[in-house]
C-alpha cells in the first residue's frame, strides 16, 4: 500500500471527469429536445414518457446532478488531493461514490420518464433513490474531510472551504427536504404539508442553487483560475468575507421563490432582504476570480481555457445581480412564472456553472493523461465561441419572451377585463422558443466538440498516477 | 399577527433576523482594514500545490459600500414593512391589505360599468356590442381552457354554440351554471347490466338517435333501459335538464357516440365537474359573461330587427355539429 500512498488517486478523478462530459451531453440533449416541444407541441404524439412533464425533471436532474455533480466530484477530488498533498482518504470509498453516483443517475434516467416522482422540484427522485444519494453523499464527506484531516500542508486552501461547505450543506438540504413517509416501494408522501412543505422545498431549492451550483463551483474557480492564469488569488481577506457571508446569507433567501403566496408576509420580506444582501458576497467571488487575472490580462487573448473561466465569472456576476433584483417583490410581480426566470437560471447554469466546469475540465483532463494540454487548443477556442453565442441567444430570447409574457398577463382593458388571453402570450413567445432551441443546440454542439477532443486526448495520452511531491518547508508569515 | 403559534416565535424570528443582518455588517467591518498607502501587497506566505498563492489585497471600497448599502436598505425596509416577527412595519403594509385595496380600486373604477349592465336583462346585454366584447374577453380567459376558444367544446366539455343544453339554455339557468358550477354524475352500471346487457343498452341508445345499430340487441336493450336508465334519461330518452341528464335522442354527444364509448360510459359511469365562479367573478361579471354565452346560440332580439323579417324563434339558431363524437 505504500506505493499507492506516493501517488494521487487520479483514477476516480478521471472517471468522474469523463462522465461529466458524457452526462453533460445527455442532459443538454434532453434540454434541447424539450425546448423543441415548445416549438412543435405535438412532436411526440402524446407518448407519455416523452412528454414535457416527465422529461423536464430528467433534464434538470441530468444537468445539475449528473453533469454538475460529476464535475464537482472530479474537481473536488483532484483539488483536495493536490492542495493537501496527500492521496484520497480512501480509494474504496471514493470508488463507491463514483459507482453509487452513476447508479443514482441511471435510476433517475429510468424512473423519471416512467413518471415515478415525488413532484418536488429538483428533488423528484423517490425515496429508495434518496437513500442511495444520502449514502453516497456521506461516503463523499468521509473521503473529502478524511483527506483534509490527513493533509501534509498546514493551511486549508480556500477552494476546499467552498467544497467542504457545499458537501455539508447539500447533505443537510437533501436529508431534510427528502424526509417522507413511504407508501409503497416507489411512492412516498412528504413529511411536510401545505405552506410549510412549500417553504422547506424552496429552502432546499434555493440552497441547491447556493451550495450545489454556487459554493461547489466557487471551489473549482478558486483552484483552476489561479492555476490557469498562473497568478496568485487576488485577496485572501476578500475570500474570508465573501465565503462566510455567502454561506450564511444563502440559507435565508429561499422565500423569494414564494412571493405573493400563502407564505406569511414577514417570511417573504426576510427572504427578499437576504437575497439583496447576497449581492455583495456573490460579487466578492467574482471580483476575486477576475482580479486574479490582473497582470495577466493578455493571456485572455490567446488562452481559450481562461476565456471559459473568466466569461464564466462574468455570467456569475450578471446572474447574481439579476437574482437579487428579481427577488424584489415589485420586480417579482412581473418576472415570476414567466420565461424570465428560465433565462435567469440558464445564464447561471450555462454561463457560470457550465463554463467554469468546462474550463476546469480542459485544464484537468490532459493531466489525467500525462499531458498539460488537450489534443486541440483550436477546438477549445471553437467550443468557447459556439457556446458563448449559444448562451447569448438563449438568455436574450428568454428575457424578451419573459418580459413580454409578464406585460401581457397584467395588461387590463378600460372595462376591467384582461387584454390578452394566455394563449396569445404563448403565441407571442413562439419565435423566442425557436431562438432558444438554436441557442441550446449550439451549446450542445460545443459539448460534442469537447467529447471529441477528450477522446483524441485520451488516445494520444498515457495513464498516469502523478507522484505526490515532498512537502516543502514554507516560510510562515 | 396570527403567523405565530406562540409569542416566543415572534421574538425568536425578530431577534435572529436583526442579529444576522447586523452580524454581516460586523463581519465586513472586521475585515475592512485600510491599506497602508504606498505599501506593497504581500501574499499570505502560504503555498499550495507547488505554486498556488494568495495576495492579501484589501477589500475593494466600492464593494464594501455596496455591501453596507444593502445592509442599511434591509434595516430600513424592516422599519417600514413586516419582517421582524410581530413587527408589522410603520406603513402597516400587508399583502392581504394590498390585495383588498386593489380590489377596492378596481371596484370603484369598473363597478359602475358592470352595475349598468346588471340593471339590464341578459337579452338586452347580449345586444350591446361593448358588453359582448367584455363577455368574450372573460370567456377567453376563464372558460376557453375547457370549452375551447371557439366555444365548441371537446370530449367531456360541452359545446356552447349548438343550443343543445344539459341543464338548460335560458339566461337564468346559464347564470346559475356559471355561478354555482355543475357536477354531472352518471353512476356506473356495468356490474348491474353485465357486459352483454351493457352492449344491448348501448345499441338501444344508438337506435334512439337513428344511428346504425343491431336491432336484436336494441330490442333486448329497451327493457333494460327502462329499468336502469329511464329514471334519469326519461322513458323516451329525451333526458332531464333538472338533473343534467343528456337527451339521448338528438345525436349530440358529450363523450362520443361509438358503441365502444357508450359501453364505456354505461360501464364506468361519468363524473364531470364544472367549477363554481361565484367567488372569483362575482354576480355582475357573471351577468355579462352569461350574456355572451347566451349570445353564442341565440340572436339578441333588438339587434337589427329589420334584417330578420321571418319570426324564427330566438334560441333556434342553426346547431353546429361539432364535438359530437370522440
Amino acid at each position: 500500500m505504500d506505493a499507492t500512498q506516493e501517488t494521487y488517486n487520479y483514477k476516480v478523478v478521471k472517471q468522474f471527469a469523463v462522465m461529466t462530459v458524457v452526462w453533460g451531453i445527455v442532459g443538454m440533449f434532453v434540454g434541447v429536445f424539450i425546448a423543441l416541444q415548445f416549438v412543435f407541441p405535438d412532436m411526440t404524439h402524446g407518448i407519455p414518457w416523452l412528454s414535457f412533464g416527465r422529461l423536464r425533471p430528467l433534464h434538470t436532474n441530468a444537468v445539475i446532478f449528473a453533469f454538475g455533480g460529476c464535475g464537482l466530484f472530479a474537481t473536488s477530488y483532484y483539488v483536495v488531493q493536490r492542495t493537501c498533498q496527500v492521496r484520497l482518504f480512501s480509494d474504496k470509498l471514493a470508488a463507491f461514490t463514483f459507482w453509487g453516483w452513476q447508479a443514482v443517475i441511471v435510476l433517475a434516467v429510468i424512473t423519471l420518464p416512467l413518471g415515478i416522482t415525488t413532484s418536488k422540484e429538483y428533488a423528484e427522485l423517490e425515496w429508495p433513490i434518496d437513500i442511495l444519494i444520502a449514502l453516497v453523499w456521506i461516503a463523499y464527506a468521509i473521503v473529502f474531510f478524511g483527506t483534509i484531516a490527513k493533509r501534509k500542508v498546514p493551511h486549508i486552501y480556500v477552494a476546499n472551504w467552498f467544497f467542504g461547505a457545499f458537501i455539508l450543506a447539500v447533505a443537510l438540504l437533501h436529508i431534510v427536504n427528502s424526509a417522507a413517509l413511504p407508501a409503497t416501494f416507489l411512492k412516498s408522501y412528504s413529511a411536510y404539508a401545505g405552506v410549510q412543505d412549500a417553504m422547506i422545498q424552496w429552502w432546499y431549492g434555493h440552497n441547491a442553487v447556493g451550495f450545489f451550483l454556487t459554493a461547489g463551483f466557487l471551489g473549482m474557480m478558486y483552484y483552476f483560475v489561479p492555476k490557469q492564469a498562473q497568478r496568485p488569488v487576488y485577496s485572501y481577506r476578500l475570500s474570508v468575507v465573501h465565503f462566510w457571508a455567502l454561506i450564511f446569507v444563502y440559507m435565508w433567501a429561499g422565500p423569494h421563490h414564494l412571493h405573493y403566496t400563502a407564505l406569511p408576509d414577514w417570511t417573504q420580506s426576510v427572504g427578499m432582504l437576504f437575497s439583496l444582501i447576497l449581492l455583495a458576497p456573490s460579487w466578492g467571488g467574482m471580483i476575486n476570480g477576475i482580479m486574479t487575472l490582473s497582470g495577466a490580462w493578455h493571456k485572455l487573448r490567446t488562452d481559450p481555457i481562461l476565456k471559459f473561466l473568466i466569461v464564466s465569472l462574468s455570467f456569475y456576476g450578471m446572474s447574481t445581480f439579476e437574482g437579487p433584483m428579481m427577488s424584489i417583490k415589485t420586480v417579482n410581480a412581473l418576472s415570476h412564472y414567466t420565461d424570465w426566470t428560465i433565462g435567469h437560471v440558464h445564464s447561471g447554469a450555462l454561463g457560470w456553472v457550465g463554463f467554469i466546469t468546462i474550463g476546469s475540465l480542459y485544464y484537468l483532463i490532459p493531466r489525467m493523461y500525462g499531458r498539460t494540454e488537450m489534443w486541440s487548443t483550436k477546438l477549445i477556442t471553437l467550443h468557447f465561441w459556439i457556446a458563448t453565442i449559444g448562451i447569448v441567444l438563449y438568455i436574450a430570447a428568454m428575457w424578451i419572451s419573459g418580459v413580454t409574457q409578464g406585460l401581457m398577463w397584467r395588461a387590463v382593458n378600460d372595462d376591467g377585463t384582461l387584454t390578452y388571453t394566455f394563449v396569445e402570450s404563448t403565441k407571442a413567445s413562439m419565435p423566442f422558443y425557436a431562438i432558444r432551441v438554436l441557442g441550446g443546440l449550439m451549446y450542445l454542439a460545443g459539448m460534442f466538440l469537447m467529447l471529441y477532443n477528450l477522446i483524441k486526448t485520451a488516445a494520444i495520452g498515457e495513464r498516469v498516477d502523478a507522484r505526490i511531491p515532498p512537502v516543502e518547508a514554507h516560510a510562515h508569515a | 399577527m396570527t403567523d405565530f403559534v406562540s409569542s416566543f416565535w415572534g421574538y425568536y424570528v425578530g431577534i435572529i433576523t436583526l442579529a444576522s443582518i447586523i452580524g454581516c455588517a460586523i463581519l465586513l467591518q472586521s475585515q475592512s482594514k485600510r491599506r497602508v498607502p504606498g505599501a506593497k501587497v504581500e501574499t499570505t506566505g502560504h503555498v499550495w500545490d507547488e505554486d498556488l498563492q494568495e495576495l492579501n489585497n484589501p477589500l475593494p471600497n466600492w464593494w464594501r459600500w455596496l455591501f453596507y448599502i444593502t445592509i442599511v436598505f434591509a434595516l430600513g425596509y424592516l422599519v417600514f414593512y413586516p419582517g421582524l416577527g410581530f413587527w408589522e412595519g410603520t406603513l402597516g403594509w400587508s399583502s392581504a391589505k394590498r390585495y383588498e385595496e386593489e380590489q377596492r380600486q378596481a371596484e370603484q373604477k369598473f363597478g359602475p360599468l358592470y352595475a349598468k349592465y346588471a340593471q339590464m336583462s341578459i337579452e338586452e346585454v347580449a345586444a350591446d356590442p361593448a358588453a359582448i366584447a367584455m363577455g368574450q374577453n372573460m370567456y377567453l380567459n376563464y372558460c376557453a381552457q375547457c370549452h375551447a376558444s371557439d366555444a365548441r367544446g371537446s370530449k367531456g366539455f360541452p359545446n356552447l354554440t349548438d343550443n343543445d343544453w344539459l341543464y338548460g339554455g335560458d339566461p337564468q339557468t346559464i347564470v346559475a351554471t356559471i355561478t354555482n358550477g355543475r357536477n354531472g354524475v352518471m353512476p356506473p352500471l356495468g356490474a348491474v347490466l353485465g357486459s352483454d346487457g351493457t352492449r344491448d343498452v348501448a345499441h338501444y341508445v344508438r337506435s334512439l338517435s337513428g344511428l346504425p345499430h343491431d336491432s336484436i340487441r336494441a330490442s333486448r336493450g329497451k327493457p333494460l333501459f327502462a329499468q336502469n336508465c329511464a329514471v334519469c334519461h326519461g322513458a323516451d330518452g329525451t333526458g332531464n335538464k333538472m338533473l343534467g341528464a343528456p337527451n339521448l335522442t338528438d345525436n349530440v354527444w358529450l363523450y362520443g357516440s361509438s358503441e365502444a364509448t357508450i359501453v364505456e360510459t354505461i360501464t364506468k359511469g361519468r363524473n364531470n365537474v364544472m367549477p363554481a365562479w361565484k367567488d372569483f367573478l362575482g354576480e355582475s361579471k357573471i351577468h355579462v359573461l352569461a350574456a355572451y354565452i347566451w349570445s353564442l346560440s341565440n340572436t339578441p332580439p333588438q339587434r337589427n330587427p329589420l334584417a330578420e323579417p321571418d319570426k324564427s324563434e330566438p334560441g333556434q339558431a342553426e346547431p353546429v355539429k361539432v364535438g359530437q363524437s370522440s
